[in-house]
């Protein structure tokens, strides 16, 4: 059921490449339903450099507030606004619409290193839910 | 971990279990914030089992309660429900509870979960002290607690019950049945909502409950109840007072009859009355964005800490972080702006009245 067309962490945030050799971030379609409804976002500004798994942000949901971790290192070069204003969009769609940050890569090997979707689903399959 | 009758039924619907006072219980079955509005808008129900069911009868069970807890047993009738709290001798809050009187010699309490036991030792040892003859019988587990709640509860109830719910006014009690079963209905609950809560024999909870979800009712788990209640200005034992709590510093001193005869903890809170209290609950609204959590700092403008939030959550009707917490009593004046540390961040947050949240209509 996870997308082929991008990486994923064991923290469970994903990875897609997109336009001009960026990356989208996002979390997983696990991670948002194991949030819960999330109610605000902190995301890191435009211009950050973030290194592979330094916090990005955090994500409060009415349950509890956890840390998002960059999978990758780069340079945040575009946020998601609209998921800022309605974060709802990231329980909604976390696949899509609901991503987070847009990124520049700055090791490329650090994205190749990411679990596939096919690894991910097997790493949800051994946590045993 | 202990479960409910109803155990089976929740995590084959889907639900998100997590431990809650040594029980398995619901958090929630698909999103605390829509299982919120179903309550505010319709109806919701909630397994609420795990709560101590805790009955007494006989001839000294009036007379035996009234040194119990802080309300004056003696001025309520057959039928009839109070909120009361249950203090030390020192006057700390050790349970909070609404105490039901079915009739003139039979009581049902019901303590918090994660109390139940200490509630238990602590009757039984007045009982022994004072040499008084009533039964004290702990039903939980034989007998399960639903609560259903929200303006559209007392109609679906009207389909269920033998009796007429639309009879039973707020803080009344009364037997009746459901199909075969006996049960007993309150009009009372922990959401702010217009509400009902059904003692039921644990045999016939799962049929009951299914019922109430074909007739439109919205299973809501514990993340939703603790989202109302706190919406609702209601404290949670455990988190918003303890036994090192008094009633006055609670807030709650409105439950404490001053005037009935002995009472254990009357001769502290007198003498606690008679002085100024330090520290006061006080409800707040976040001036930014930010959910204010149990543990958080209080902090005047100079970033001293002066409290701490016991409760706090996201309100959707708000659209605000809402939390409740002590701050010394020159701080408790309505529109005084204080700070919660929200994880190192500043967050300016208002003096608010509580209830944040009341009822329409």
């Amino acid at each position: 059921m996870y997308p082929n067309d991008r990486k994923y962490s064991k923290e469970h945030e994903w990875a897609k490449q997109d336009i001009n050799e960026s990356l989208l971030i996002g979390i997983t379609d696990y991670a948002q339903e194991h949030l819960g409804d999330i109610v605000y976002l902190d995301l890191p500004n435009v211009g950050s450099m973030l290194s592979k798994m330094q916090k990005l942000g955090e994500i409060e949901s009415v349950k509890s507030v956890s840390d998002i971790f960059s999978p990758v290192s780069g340079e945040v070069i575009e946020i998601n606004n609209i998921a800022l204003d309605s974060p709802e969009l990231v329980n909604s769609d976390p696949h899509n619409n609901g991503w987070l940050v847009r990124i520049i890569v700055s090791n490329a090997s650090e994205f190749d290193e990411l679990l596939t979707a096919d690894e991910y689903q097997s790493f949800l399959d051994s946590l045993g839910s | 971990m202990k479960r409910t009758s109803l155990f089976d039924n929740h995590v084959s619907s889907g639900a998100l279990m997590v431990p809650f006072g040594g029980w398995d219980m619901p958090i929630q079955y698909s999103s605390i914030l829509n299982e919120a509005k179903a309550v505010r808008s319709g109806v919701g129900i909630f397994d609420v089992s795990h709560m101590g069911l805790v009955e007494l009868k006989g001839l000294s069970s009036v007379e035996f309660l009234n040194k119990i807890v802080t309300a004056d047993v003696t001025a309520m009738k057959g039928g009839r429900a109070k909120y009361t709290l249950i203090c030390n001798e020192q006057g700390g809050i050790i349970d909070d509870t609404i105490l039901y009187r079915l009739n003139a010699q039979h009581f049902l309490l019901v303590p918090n979960a994660s109390n139940t036991d200490e509630i238990m030792i602590w009757l039984e040892k007045w009982k022994n002290k004072m040499q008084m003859s009533v039964n004290i019988n702990l039903v939980t587990g034989k007998k399960s607690l639903i609560a259903i709640q929200g303006p559209s509860s007392e109609k679906i109830l009207g389909h269920l019950l033998t009796s007429n719910p639309s009879h039973l006014r707020p803080f009344r009690c009364e037997q009746s049945y459901i199909k075969t079963f006996p049960v007993i209905v309150c009009r009372t609950g922990y959401t702010g909502e217009d509400g009902f809560e059904l003692v039921v024999p644990s045999e016939g909870v799962v049929s009951i409950w299914k019922e109430l979800t074909a007739l439109g009712a919205t299973p809501c788990g514990l993340g939703a109840r603790d989202v109302l209640r706190l919406e609702a200005g209601l404290l949670l034992h455990g988190s918003d007072m303890d036994s090192n709590t008094n009633p006055l510093e609670a807030g709650l001193e409105r439950f404490v009859s001053w005037n009935k005869e002995y009472f254990v903890g009357q001769e502290a809170l007198t003498f606690i009355k008679q002085r100024e209290s330090i520290k006061k609950i006080v409800g707040f609204k976040l001036l930014e964005r930010g959910v204010p959590r149990n543990g958080y700092a209080i902090l005047d403008d100079e970033c001293n800490q002066i409290g701490v939030v016991t409760s706090g959550t996201y309100s959707q009707n708000l659209n605000m972080g809402i939390g409740l917490g002590y701050v010394p009593k020159p701080f408790s004046i309505l529109g005084t702006i204080i700070n919660v540390d929200i994880r190192g961040r500043n967050t300016p947050a208002e003096i608010v009245g509580i209830p944040f949240y009341k009822k329409q209509g």
